[in-house]
């Protein structure tokens, strides 16, 4: 078995990153995820990499959009106010169905907000962001091991669909250290015919853009778009599921949320309260089936979000409302401790009784 | 068995550094751990606090809200964290920077006049590995052993120089009565 080494869950990623073929970087630095790119900018000269301070955000993302357009694997990383300023970009890319990794290790907004942690770019980061119709696949990691094995594993599920994958992280996640087995080099061996890599004259140009003039054209590449989203939506949830067996209180978080919530759940089931945690690992696609079954033998959700209540829509959705879901949260860069998710717990016990 | 270590003080006291050292010697020792800074923008200065959570299970939360050992390094720190600390805890203060006694009489309490005792070893900035010696020496949980590869991993080759004085400082709290 690999070696178990101690490293922040910003530099699990980079190097998670160059262990999955990515040899281009582009950024800007912005706390809390500078250490991703002070990584990236010790490692990538020395394994003929490029690593690419540019002099915007904004730059930055369309330089992704270029390399993305060769086919070679590309990322960027940012922090909230950052990634604001790359949604134009991200919007191009999956409007060209470009593969690329975006990571945003999110900090408390809005505007300039603060440097603590945050989920509160969950509505960017699963309802487009950007403008049109499309979707992003949403990893969330919940340790350092998962900042490292959802990299490679956004990396191929971006190459797989031809779309735009995100990690969304969070301060916490960037900042922390926790001993992770790195995954195994592995190079890109998915065949991308459609890349921009010269033609040696021995075929048709390939053309990457995502200007379409004609109406009845530009809604052909929307509904294909969407029958590509419907496969991950039936094919790529990825969820992890915690004492729900026989579970009245359904805690539903995710990243450090989820973290909190796990402590939260042992020390009810301590007081003999039934509680158990959905953890959502993707939340685009979001775990809907989970949820829904759920719905049948809880009595009530607890969404736990470091925002004002965002994912608590989805767990709404996900189950049509049949059980009622309440919302524990701390915003701006604070983190719920399990005392606030036990409380609001136990006042549904109360409530039920 | 889960032991949740909260060091506190300023930033620049070396309490981030002195949290990985133990999360090295846990890793070394096949815990499960983790370790999480929290600090502000600044340098220098400001507040700076880090979790450090060694266990023989899986760690849930990296945030020590009840930790079982406080390590102070100023008056801030120890009034904002007394009382967070569990009944039957740890609390190691910095004597020379906090003049008060702890209040608590349901904890053990370790006062180590550490800044004066680095500034006498020549080495004033190494009051955080003297707490850190104190610490070895009385948590049940954290052992001698490993104690100078983890040592290895956190004072890095270019500075491999000040290797003898952290382990000097360390082994000038472990002795300190």
């Amino acid at each position: 078995m690999a070696e178990k080494v101690l490293m922040k869950g910003n530099e699990a990623i980079a190097e998670a990153a160059i262990r999955a073929g990515c040899r281009h970087y582009f950024g800007y630095p912005i706390t809390p995820q500078t250490e991703l790119a002070a990584y990236m900018a010790k490692r990538m000269p020395k394994i003929d990499g490029v690593f690419l301070q540019a002099e915007s955000e904004v730059a930055a993302i369309n330089m992704v959009y270029g390399v993305a357009s060769t086919g070679k694997r590309v990322m960027t990383s940012s922090s909230s106010p950052g990634v604001s300023l790359k949604q134009e970009g991200i919007s191009y890319i999956a409007g060209a169905d470009l593969p690329a990794l975006i990571v945003n290790v999110q900090c408390g907004g809005p505007g300039l907000g603060g440097i603590q942690p945050s989920q509160s770019d969950y509505y960017q980061a699963t309802k487009g962001g950007g403008h049109g119709d499309y979707h992003l696949i949403v990893l969330t990691p919940a340790s350092v091991q998962e900042m490292a094995d959802l990299t490679s594993l956004a990396f191929d599920l971006a190459d797989k669909y031809r779309m735009p994958s995100m990690l969304l992280a969070d301060g916490t996640m960037g900042q922390m250290m926790e001993p992770v087995i790195l995954p195994e080099e592995h190079v890109n061996v998915i065949d991308k015919p459609w890349a921009v890599t010269g033609t040696q004259m021995q075929r048709k140009h390939n053309i990457i853009n995502s200007l379409y003039l004609v109406p009845e054209e530009l809604e052909r590449t929307n509904f294909e778009r969407y029958e590509r989203y419907a496969q991950i939506e039936k094919e790529e949830v990825r969820y992890e599921s915690y004492m729900m067996d026989d579970a009245e209180y359904c805690l539903v978080a995710f990243g450090i949320a989820a973290r909190v919530s796990k402590n939260a759940v042992v020390a009810l089931r301590a007081k003999g309260i039934k509680a158990g945690l959905i953890r959502p690992i993707t939340v685009w696609p979001f775990p809907k089936a989970p949820i829904a079954a759920a719905a049948k033998h809880v009595k009530a959700f607890v969404s736990v979000e470091l925002s004002m209540g965002q994912m608590i829509d989805d767990i709404r959705l996900a189950q049509n409302c049949e059980k009622p879901v309440v919302l524990c949260n701390r915003a701006g860069g604070m983190i719920p401790d399990p005392a606030q998710i036990i409380a609001a717990v136990e006042a549904l016990k109360g409530g039920n009784d | 068995m889960t032991t949740q270590i909260l060091f506190a003080g300023f930033g620049g006291q070396g309490i981030l550094f002195a949290g990985k050292f133990l999360a090295y010697k846990g890793l070394m020792e096949e815990k499960q751990l983790s370790w999480l800074p929290s600090y502000g923008p600044e340098m220098r200065g400001g507040t700076a606090n880090c979790s450090v959570i060694i266990s023989d299970e899986p760690v849930g939360s990296p945030i020590v809200s009840e930790p079982d050992v406080l390590v102070a390094m100023n008056l801030p720190s120890l009034d904002k964290y007394e009382d967070a600390v569990v009944p039957g805890g740890m609390i190691l203060v910095d004597s020379t920077l906090i003049e008060r006694k702890v209040k608590r009489d349901d904890v053990k309490v370790f006062y180590i006049p550490a800044t004066r005792l680095a500034g006498e070893l020549g080495t004033p900035t190494l009051a955080n590995m003297i707490i850190t010696g104190k610490l070895i020496r009385e948590c049940d949980a954290i052992s001698y052993e490993h104690l100078e590869d983890a040592l290895h991993k956190v004072v890095s080759a270019r500075r491999a120089n000040l290797f003898d004085a952290n382990l000097n400082a360390i082994n000038c709290g472990y002795q300190f009565a």
